[in-house]
């Protein structure tokens, strides 16, 4: 694997070293994912099973991130186009054959698991994004832009068609990353983003009446007091009573008094901020921010496109995640299925950030020590 | 990857890319920011304000369900209404003690079935603690009063007027109308649970089953304010739910009683279709089963009365049964035959009662074991010759046979907006290699064409097919929905009949050909069914008689007569028929099970089905004066 050969690793340090193990970057993984049990404990109200559960999948995901980090990156990149056209023939079985669930196929049964194949996407989209500019000079000619916004409308029509339309956002938030870091030209974006507002009124044509709905919702949390218009008063009513010390651990009385709806998914982040008052939140912050300028670190520090692009797209989707989020529950952004990172209760998120963040470690821990 | 590198500057590229997470540094940071000031204003600005509300947070907000749309027939007669009914709540959060000995005390007081209790832990568990769960649905007078005298006893526990399902036409329009049933845990599978919050019932049969989404409406909520135990002291805010939509059926309720009544005490099935929109118009399967039953969760002794009965009474005889078609499928493999040009319809052929194919001695008889002499392709119809239609089916080949009878919907689904229709089978090469596993045999192409064999068909499929002949060609897709009605705007929206794609004969002659020899099944003294059906015609009519065999007869042996065969061994009679000629209003197949000849037993019925729908409609008067006009015209 490395250049020179290794003796029996004899501290801790040596030994993750060995492993592929970036030091800072688990510490801060694992601090905020232990920190999420904590807040699911309470946010559950007391419920060792949650907190059992959730440790599990914290075990699968970080064996996964474990594994994944002792790939050398080439392999990603070589794996990359074929995993992301795995990916988008599952998309197209799950349409034809998925488990339909309120009138949505989102689901492939595979008799013993059933799994969403939009995860796969999510993951491999900025990578194979990545692997193709990665045989390309940068900055994008506007044939290869194309070529790489086809990547990503693929998987992303397929998604839409479930239809999952947060999902869908979150492929091209991902894919739109890499793009941006391949260095997408700034007039090209802003086009993009004119584009976008004028195509607007095309999709909202298009959408499903229940997307429509939700929408409508969003602007007029009144029209939909049982649903998302009563998870951002109560959220508000939770953050706000939090104060800039918080009500203390398992002190939450909006979460515990059962106003707080969804209090251990999407919404964990109110019981969190109601609990811990705003040092909390700043806390939480650091650490999701740590957690991104060191991916960020890593991808400057890296040393190809390919590995550049990725580990940026990926820290930054991770940003992207944390900040939809509590945008959301802090009733800034309106209320979309996206958890919080790493501490929401539930396993496809939780498995496939940490198996994100292997990468991101394979990359900086099989730099090639070149003589400098 | 040398020449690759060659046309990389990768000082640049590397550059390129510090900016861009210079760039993207800055937005996050600006984000963060955002998010921060968002977080600051909540928790130290307007802390105070969220504090106060925090405290007297006692507010709660109550799921209030969806009224369920009614189910109307053509003429505006309820078919599913929704009645007042009390039923026990119990919020598992307010108990005194568990939940499970307040059940048990309860029990002591108003019954408790088995059946009740699974229902509530099972939906106990998909509802959150502060919210109540029924454990008693329709409770009586006597058992509300009981409870009300108890109350205090029973903190957690209330009682709550709201709407169950009942079902004015029973057992007449069970298998039509369906019914609804509590939401399992599987039914939740596959629901949108928002708008099944609160709803204790879900359509499990039926129309109620295939247009759920349509009845079932969107809840609605209110705030109340709650005391400290958590009984609701006022309403603070109220948005009221969205009633599901009301619905019509093309279906006559009256005309569905005489179906089903003139079955007698016989089990069947009888379908009648408005040939010009394909609106159902009675679709019964007897015996039906009393549909209030099962609303409230059948009893498991009612249940296994109902699945033991031999007569089936769950089966749904119109379109799930599927039933060899007998000599009801001739009039069709006549247009074939026709239409290929394999017979000339006046040539003349021998019928001497048996044929056999070559190098075989296996005799192929015509129910008529006298044979019926020298007859054409009309009389043939007429007469319902199989010896005609034997030597007819071998010219015209299973190909053609089967080509002929999927264009007129066998073998595949009508795509009736009712669930669980079957397909019923018919045959070709293809599908006996596919599901049997061997080639064709000559012999079947014989039995095919007068309908027995592999061939099946539901009754709503023979309806179906009738359809296309009394408008030749030109029909419509069978439906039971005629139009919904939103209750909130009360504006109602009609159904759209979906035209089937048209049956376009080579010569439109061939049709009149056929409807002539249809309607000499009735009228001519020859006519398999002149005696049955053809007496004192109001309107005519044209129709076709079948017998499906349900079991083979040994070689050589006469037919013994009707009663000494056992009744599950006898033939299904079958007829199928439209009325009047000239402009349909009404094409009907009836099915006996094991009701012996077709023209004896399931004619008639079908007679008195046109005759009562017929003599019901408004203008009865200018349809007699059409008669008239046919005696002296013929078709046109």
């Amino acid at each position: 694997m490395s250049t020179t050969t290794r003796e029996r690793p004899a501290t801790l340090s040596e030994w993750l070293a060995h492993w592929h193990i970036d030091v800072q970057l688990f510490a801060a993984l694992l601090c905020c994912a232990l920190l999420g049990l904590f807040v699911l404990y309470s946010a559950s109200g007391r419920s060792a099973n949650v907190v059992i559960d959730q440790s599990v999948r914290l075990g699968i995901g970080l064996s996964a991130m474990i594994a994944l980090a002792q790939v050398p990156p080439h392999w990603y990149r070589a794996a990359a186009p074929w995993v992301y056209v795995l990916g988008v023939v599952l998309l197209v079985a799950t349409l034809v054959l998925g488990d339909a669930a309120m009138g949505a196929r989102r689901w492939l049964d595979l008799g013993v698991v059933r799994f969403q194949p939009s995860e796969i996407s999510k993951l491999v989209v900025p990578l194979t994004i990545a692997a193709y500019f990665h045989y390309r000079s940068l900055p994008p000619r506007l044939t290869d832009v194309a070529k790489a916004s086809l990547i990503i409308a693929m998987p992303v029509a397929l998604v839409v068609r479930q239809p999952d339309l947060g999902t869908a956002l979150l492929i091209v938030a991902g894919g739109g990353f890499a793009l941006f870091f391949a260095g997408l030209r700034w007039r090209v974006i802003i086009l993009l983003l004119i584009l976008a507002a004028a195509a607007a009124p095309l999709v909202w044509f298009n959408l499903h009446d229940y997307q429509q709905q939700r929408v409508l919702t969003f602007l007029n949390p009144a029209r939909d007091p049982l649903g998302a218009g009563y998870h951002i008063t109560q959220s508000k009513i939770a953050i706000g009573s939090g104060g800039v010390f918080g009500k203390g651990w398992l002190n939450g009385s909006q979460a515990h008094l059962n106003f707080l709806p969804e209090s251990d998914t999407d919404f964990v982040f109110a019981v969190y901020a109601e609990e811990t008052g705003l040092f909390g939140v700043l806390g939480l912050m650091a650490i999701y921010g740590f957690i991104v300028a060191r991916g960020l670190f890593i991808a400057v520090k890296s040393q190809d496109t390919f590995q550049r692009l990725t580990a940026a797209s990926l820290s930054l989707t991770f940003f992207f995640y944390a900040f939809v989020n509590m945008g959301m529950v802090a009733g800034l952004l309106p209320v979309v299925g996206v958890p919080l990172p790493l501490i929401s209760f539930g396993g496809t998120s939780m498995v496939m950030l940490l198996a994100s963040f292997g990468i991101v470690m394979s990359i900086h821990t099989h730099r090639k020590l070149l003589a400098t | 990857m040398a020449a690759d590198d060659a046309i990389k500057n990768h000082a640049a590229e590397r550059r390129l890319f510090l900016i861009r997470t210079v760039a993207a540094s800055l937005l996050l940071l600006t984000l963060i920011g955002m998010l921060i000031a968002r977080v600051v204003y909540l928790q130290v600005y307007k802390h105070g304000y969220y504090e106060t509300r925090s405290q007297d947070n006692r507010m709660r907000v109550e799921v209030v369900p969806p009224v369920r749309g009614l189910i109307y027939d053509r003429h505006g007669n309820l078919l599913a209404n929704n009645e007042p009914a009390y039923r026990l709540e119990i919020v598992p959060e307010q108990v005194s003690d568990s939940v499970k000995s307040t059940i048990a005390r309860l029990s002591k007081i108003v019954d408790i079935s088995k059946a009740d209790k699974q229902r509530f832990y099972s939906r106990e568990k998909q509802t959150p603690s502060f919210r109540g769960t029924p454990i008693r649905l329709s409770l009586n007078q006597a058992e509300v009063a009981r409870f009300e005298v108890n109350r205090d006893r029973f903190p957690g526990v209330d009682i709550r007027a709201g709407l169950t399902r009942n079902y004015p036409l029973g057992k007449y329009a069970s298998h039509l109308v369906g019914y609804v049933g509590g939401i399992t845990a599987s039914d939740l599978d596959g629901l949108n649970k928002k708008r099944y919050r609160g709803s204790s019932h879900i359509g499990k049969a039926g129309v109620e089953l295939s247009y759920e989404s349509r009845l079932h409406g969107y809840p609605g909520s209110r705030v109340v304010e709650t005391n400290a135990a958590g009984r609701a002291l006022r309403q603070l805010d109220m948005h009221p739910a969205t009633a599901g939509d009301s619905l019509v059926l093309t279906v006559d309720s009256a005309l569905q009683k005489v179906a089903y009544n003139a079955l007698g005490d016989q089990d069947g099935a009888v379908v009648a279709l408005n040939p010009n929109t394909g609106g159902v118009l009675a679709m019964v399967s007897k015996p039906g089963y009393n549909p209030d039953l099962f609303v409230n969760g059948i009893s498991h002794a009612n249940y296994t009365r109902l699945l033991n009965n031999p007569h089936k009474p769950l089966y749904n005889r119109a379109l799930q049964g599927q039933y060899p078609p007998g000599s009801t499928i001739k009039p069709f493999m006549a247009i074939g035959a026709l239409e290929t040009g394999v017979i000339d319809p006046d040539k003349k052929v021998w019928c001497p009662g048996y044929i056999t194919l070559p190098g075989s001695n296996h005799r192929y008889r015509d129910w008529k074991r006298s044979g019926q002499g020298w007859i054409n392709l009309t009389q043939a119809i007429e007469r319902s010759s199989d010896v005609y239609f034997y030597k007819l089916g071998m010219k015209l080949g299973i190909d053609n046979i089967h080509r002929y009878g999927s264009m007129f919907g066998f073998g595949q689904k009508t795509g009736i907006d009712l669930p669980r229709e079957n397909a019923g089978i018919m045959p070709s090469r293809a599908w006996k290699h596919g599901n049997r596993h061997l080639p064709w045999y000559p012999g079947e192409t014989l039995i095919t064409v007068i309908g027995q064999g592999f061939m099946t068909a539901t009754p709503l499929q023979l309806a179906q097919a009738v359809s296309e002949i009394a408008k030749r060609g030109h029909a419509y897709k069978p439906h039971v929905l005629k139009a919904w009605k939103d209750p909130q705007t009360h504006t109602t929206t009609d159904y759209k009949p979906k035209a089937l794609p048209p049956i376009e004969l080579k010569d439109k002659r061939h049709w009149n050909i056929v409807i002539n020899a249809m309607k000499g099944v009735i009228d001519n003294p020859h006519g398999t069914a002149h005696y049955y059906v053809g007496q004192h015609l109001k309107y005519p009519i044209a129709g076709k008689s079948g017998s499906a065999q349900v079991a083979g007869l040994p070689q050589n042996e006469v037919a013994p007569d009707l009663d000494s065969i056992p009744h599950r061994l006898r033939e299904h009679a079958l007829f199928i028929a439209f009325a009047p000629i000239q402009h349909p209003k009404i094409a009907i197949a009836v099915l006996v099970e094991h009701g012996g000849g077709g023209s004896s037993v399931a004619g008639p019925i079908a007679r008195r089905v046109i005759d009562s729908y017929l003599d019901s409609l408004p203008n009865s008067k200018t349809l007699q004066a059409d008669q008239s006009g046919n005696k002296t015209g013929g078709n046109s």
